[in-house]
């Protein structure tokens, strides 16, 4: 059966097509995804401050906790590079926008090293693991899965730093990169929460 | 955005063989197909959580009873909650939403098509998880490896240390991964409202089922992540030793409770929302009115979504949180029910002047309000701390939230599948027998539902395999098991029903009820495309301008 | 077909079901007739946090059964009313909303809700925050999988499983406070006629009062699921008088009564796994896992409540558990036939 005509079309229309202009779904999705992972991170951060100072025993944050300050730099300023490179794209220069792509990756990278050199003192030179007591646990699961959303960004970056080197991004790619720099933001401001959670109320 | 890559099944699908079919479906990121399968999943495992609810009543028909052991009855009421409100409820929330979104806001599919194909496939693997623990491990007797924590899994009792074996681990991932797939779901509800309304579609106009399914995503965006948070650090604990919830190293079993309340309320208004949405749209049409006060609806459901966040730990007024705290959530209870009684004055008002027509969709919606009435004011009094002190835990719980879901929620997707069921199908049920099932089906809830409250004020603790006898509960569990086979006869009738009309029912058009939103202007089934062109409304009932040209609804909103 | 049959029936259904609901409950609160319908009946109060409770439940049950009789009536009016005749085909006008009416039932449900809040507040406050008195027995209540552990600190009594207290007269209270503790997972202490209920988490002690005002044996039972014997987790509070309640504590605080020559039912006794578990005072048996077994033949059950205290049943929890409540954590103990003769012996000594 037909279905029922007299509907008018939005091309059809007499009157002057007035702007119907509604959100892009790349950035409200993206918006949807950081909505859940806060609530995720809230949960973890509520819990690690509830903890705050209830471990039984084992070493606790002041004892062992060193404020990590190069490398919170090294994610943060990750930031700035990774808008410069979009900038670059979006006036159409190409090698500038790998330059700066390629910088926030390895600022990112840099940032994991650190952690990663954290973790291992904190592992084999203090004996804190994510089984001694409270704060272990708690610093290592929240720590950790912000290291997780730091991988999982990273990988993204590096497959369209892959696309660049192979010369397929454009300008008009322009604005899914920047929905996925808003993921990349976030991240940064997770760890913002992070670290002072951790390295400043935390101790 | 770009529609135009979305495939075209071929229109003659007759002709295809039945692999080339089944390959159709599994691939397919059409939204309607899509939603019939989360549909169907949902109905499969209904009737699974059917079956265990039937075992729990046989069980506790009688006092001292030996129909099944201890272990098999804590596994049959874990698996039964589990089972209802993860893969039973929610698919078939979601598979109304994904059909009936684009339709309704005049799109051609959903915002992110594959996105929603994987949703569902998660979904689908959950529920196939969780009921592989069944077989898992120690086979079928003794119910195998089923989990036996309850469906909230309090700590310390789903540590290594108490719950030994894998049974809570298929708790925990079962509901993870398809906990993922509803926060994308919900995701693509969110970016389909948002930007694909056709022209003319102001959040103004789009239709209360869009509304309200738009709210209910927004607390699937907020509300399930904490759960899988607290899910994670449960594996944490049980896997690597972490101490989250082990008292024994100072940490706390109350945080796994408020962690998964922050989730558990929420999540039953993320299961009611949808019901409401559907009674939005039923009981106008076949009133014959619109909808009564559209924007106070609207203001009470988004008041509804954010109060929501803040009421959770009435589930743990017994906990001693102390007399500050108990007090706050008793305040916060209480004005939820504000704008909850609001939306059913103004169903009732939406009927009053009108022309009702007693088809089976309108029937159900009837007892969905009536019960709902009565859910709301068991609610309010399980809301007053201190009578909560004596009805929590009990079977007034259980008896007021199976008034809920059962009475309210489960009666509304009734009224939707009859509603619905000639579009999705393109053909007519049958109305005697959606009759027969509303009659059969009432009459088993309230045996089973009604009495269920009396053994709670008498005494009875939920989650028991067995109960004493001389406490006055024996004739009460005796009617409420009898009220089982009722609904049980129901059910057979509506699957009958639908399986018979789907074969052989007469054709239904396009708009067998004379309705007012999007979706009856197309075919039915409508086509891949849903659109021929894109529509363009000018009011909330764009049917009602078409069809009364002389008098549309934009001259009055 | 557009027939409308008699749609007011279809509602009406329930109404029966529902004024039977309410009347029974008000019936057998107002004629005092509701401990004959259970044991466990929270309308039939015995103590004053519990009378505290009944008080508010009724005038919310009054206010709940007000708001149902208004919706419901406007329901079964609108469905009586407004059905479709059979030839009528118009649209009826349309109405899109009244701003009056909506002010009107938000504020009322508004004002019904702070009614409803202040008077729960209060009961809050009454129950929370009772000062407990210097007269007042002090309990430490101890949840196991799944039995009761109970220590008095002040008079010096551990027992298990069966709760006694003395009568409080309202004129000179002596009201019992209860410290609730775990030794494992979550379980609540439910005695209906006594006080609401209260639960028991591990690493956060509760603590709870009652005043019985009658004398008896009050039951109850768990009321947070613990594990696969949560149903068998059974409660028993023998409110006694005074004098009684006295005597009762003197006898508890007594060693048991062993004769200096063990004999071979406590030899058996104490040189199985049973004193790991187990403390039978004034002997070597001090084990904490499982109750207190002093005065094992004081109590009118065993298990929690599983079963009577009798020779069959105590014979058969020792030599098979699971035949009384399956899934306990009381190991079956595969002694022979003789030895279970002379350790049953034994433990029917320990008064």
């Amino acid at each position: 059966m037909t279905p029922v005509h007299g509907l008018q079309p939005a091309s059809a229309s007499r009157v002057a097509t007035e702007e119907w202009n509604l959100p892009s779904r790349g950035r409200v999705g993206m918006f949807g995804l950081i909505a859940a992972e806060s609530s995720i991170f809230t949960i973890f951060v509520v819990a690690y401050l509830f903890y705050i100072g209830k471990s039984v025993s084992g070493p606790g944050p002041r004892e062992v906790l060193s404020v990590p300050v190069f490398y919170t730099l090294c994610l943060l300023s990750s930031s700035l590079t990774i808008h410069l490179a979009l900038r670059a794209l979006r006036a159409g220069k190409a090698r500038a926008f790998s330059a700066w792509w390629f910088t926030t990756i390895s600022l990112g990278a840099g940032f994991l090293f650190g952690t990663a050199t954290e973790w291992h003192r904190l592992i084999y030179q203090d004996g804190l693991t994510i089984s001694t007591n409270l704060f272990g646990t708690t610093y290592y699961s929240l720590v950790g899965l912000h290291g997780f959303h730091v991988v999982v960004g990273l990988l993204m970056l590096s497959l369209v730093m892959t696309f660049s080197v192979l010369g397929w991004v454009r300008t008009e790619h322009v604005e899914r990169l920047d929905v996925l720099s808003l993921y990349w933001h976030f991240v940064d401001a997770v760890w913002v929460v992070v670290f002072t959670v951790v390295y400043i109320i935390g101790r | 955005m770009s529609t135009d890559s979305m495939p075209w099944p071929s229109t003659s699908g007759a002709s295809l063989p039945a692999v080339g079919r089944i390959h159709e479906w599994v691939t397919t990121v059409d939204h309607k197909r899509l939603g019939i399968m989360y549909i169907l999943c949902g109905l499969v495992f209904l009737v699974a959580g059917g079956i265990e609810a039937v075992v729990i009543r046989l069980q506790l028909i009688r006092p001292h009873n030996d129909f099944v052991s201890p272990e098999v009855f804590n596994r049959m009421f874990t698996m039964h909650g589990t089972t209802m409100i993860f893969f039973a409820a929610m698919p078939i929330v979601f598979g109304f939403a994904n059909y009936l979104m684009p339709l309704m806001v005049g799109a051609r599919d959903m915002a992110f098509p594959r996105l929603n194909a994987f949703s569902f496939w998660l979904t689908a693997f959950g529920g196939l998880l969780l009921y592989f623990s069944l077989v898992g491990a120690n086979g079928l007797y003794g119910a195998g490896n089923a989990p036996d924590v309850g469906w909230f899994a309090y700590a310390p009792l789903t540590s290594q240390t108490f719950s030994l074996g894998h049974s809570t681990d298929f708790w925990i991932l079962s509901i993870m991964v398809s906990g993922l797939g509803s926060v994308a779901t919900a995701i693509n509800i969110i970016a389909t409202v948002l930007c694909l309304r056709c022209p003319g579609m102001t959040l103004g106009k789009m239709p209360l089922f869009a509304w309200l399914n738009l709210i209910m995503a927004g607390l699937v965006v907020l509300a399930l992540s904490p759960l899988t948070a607290a899910q994670i650090m449960l594996l944490i604990d049980r896997y690597l030793g972490g101490h989250f919830f082990d008292t024994q190293a100072g940490g706390s079993a109350v945080m796994w409770m408020h962690f998964f309340w922050i989730f558990g309320h929420p999540e039953v208004y993320i299961l009611v929302l949808p019901a409401f949405a559907f009674a939005s749209e039923i009981i106008p049409v076949f009133s014959r009115k619109p909808i009564f006060g559209y924007s106070v609806m609207v203001a009470a459901t988004v008041a509804i979504g954010f109060i929501s966040m803040s009421v959770w730990a009435h589930h743990m007024f017994t906990i001693g949180m102390g007399p500050g705290l108990n007090t706050f959530f008793v305040f916060s209870t209480m004005v939820i029910a504000v704008p909850t009684g609001i939306k059913i004055f103004n169903w009732l008002a939406t009927m009053w002047g009108g022309k009702i027509q007693f088809k089976a969709p309108m029937l159900f919606c009837l007892g969905f309000l009536f019960q709902f009435l009565i859910a709301g004011l068991t609610g309010i009094m399980l809301g007053c701390a201190p009578f909560d002190w004596q009805l929590g835990n009990s079977y007034f719980v259980v008896a007021h939230f199976h008034y809920v879901i059962v009475g309210g929620i489960l009666f509304t997707t009734f009224a939707a599948i009859y509603y619905w069921f000639p579009k999705l199908t393109g053909r007519s049920y049958n109305e005697t027998l959606g009759r027969l099932h509303f009659w059969l089906f009432l009459i088993g809830f309230h045996l089973t539902f009604t009495f269920m409250h009396i053994p709670g004020l008498l005494g009875m603790p939920r989650r028991i395999y067995t109960y004493e006898p001389g406490r006055g509960w024996d004739t009460w569990n005796l009617i409420v098991t009898v009220g089982v086979f009722f609904q049980t006869a129901g059910v057979l009738v509506l699957l009958m029903n639908l399986f018979w009309s789907y074969l052989r029912g007469p054709s239904a058009g396009s708009d067998p009820w004379d309705a007012w939103t999007l979706e009856w202007s197309t075919a039915s089934p409508p086509p891949a495309y849903n659109f021929a062109e894109i529509p363009r409304v000018r009011s909330r009932r764009p049917l009602w301008d078409l069809k009364h040209p002389d008098d549309p609804d934009w001259r009055y909103e | 077909m557009q027939m409308a049959c008699a749609r007011g029936s279809s509602k009406a259904g329930g109404l029966p079901i529902f004024a039977l609901l309410f009347g029974s409950v008000a019936a057998a609160a107002s004629t005092g007739s509701a401990r004959s319908l259970s044991p466990t009946n929270i309308f039939a109060p015995a103590s004053t946090p519990t009378h505290s409770i009944f008080r508010l439940s009724l005038f919310v049950l009054a206010v709940t059964a007000a708001i149902f009789a208004v919706v419901f009536s406007l329901l079964v009016y609108v469905v009586v009313k407004f059905g479709q005749k059979a030839d009528d085909d118009r649209e009826p006008p349309q109405v899109y909303g009244s701003n009056q009416v909506e002010l009107a039932w938000t504020v009322i449900p508004i004002l019904v809700v702070v009614a409803l809040f202040m008077a729960t507040v209060r009961v809050i406050g009454d129950t929370e925050k009772f000062v407990e008195p210097s007269t007042a027995i002090d309990v430490l209540a101890i949840g196991h999988q799944f039995w009761w552990e109970y220590r008095y600190p002040r008079l010096g009594v551990v027992t298990a499983n069966e709760l006694h207290v003395p009568v409080s007269d309202p004129a000179q209270p002596t009201p019992t406070f209860i410290t609730l503790l775990s030794a494992d997972t979550d379980h609540s202490f439910w005695v209906p006629r006594l006080a609401g209920k209260t639960d028991l988490i591990p690493n956060h002690p509760n603590r709870m009062w009652t005043d019985p005002h009658e004398t008896g044996l009050f039951l109850g039972q768990c009321a947070q699921y613990c594990g696969v014997q949560h149903a068998k987790m059974l409660l028993r509070v023998y409110v006694q008088p005074r004098a009684e309640f006295d005597q009762w504590v003197e006898s508890q605080r007594q060693t048991a009564m062993v004769e200096r020559v063990a004999s071979e039912g406590r030899r058996i006794f104490e040189s199985t796994a049973c004193i790991n578990c187990h403390t039978v005072r004034g002997t070597a048996a001090n084990g904490r896992f499982g109750p207190d077994l002093t005065h094992l033949m004081g109590r009118d059950t065993i298990a929690a409540g599983a079963a009577a205290n009798t020779d069959a049943n105590l014979r058969l929890w020792i030599r098979t558990p699971d035949a009384i409540k399956p899934g306990s954590l009381m190991p079956a103990m595969q002694l022979s036939e003789h030895e279970l003769d002379a350790v049953t012996g034994y433990l029917e000594t320990l008064r």
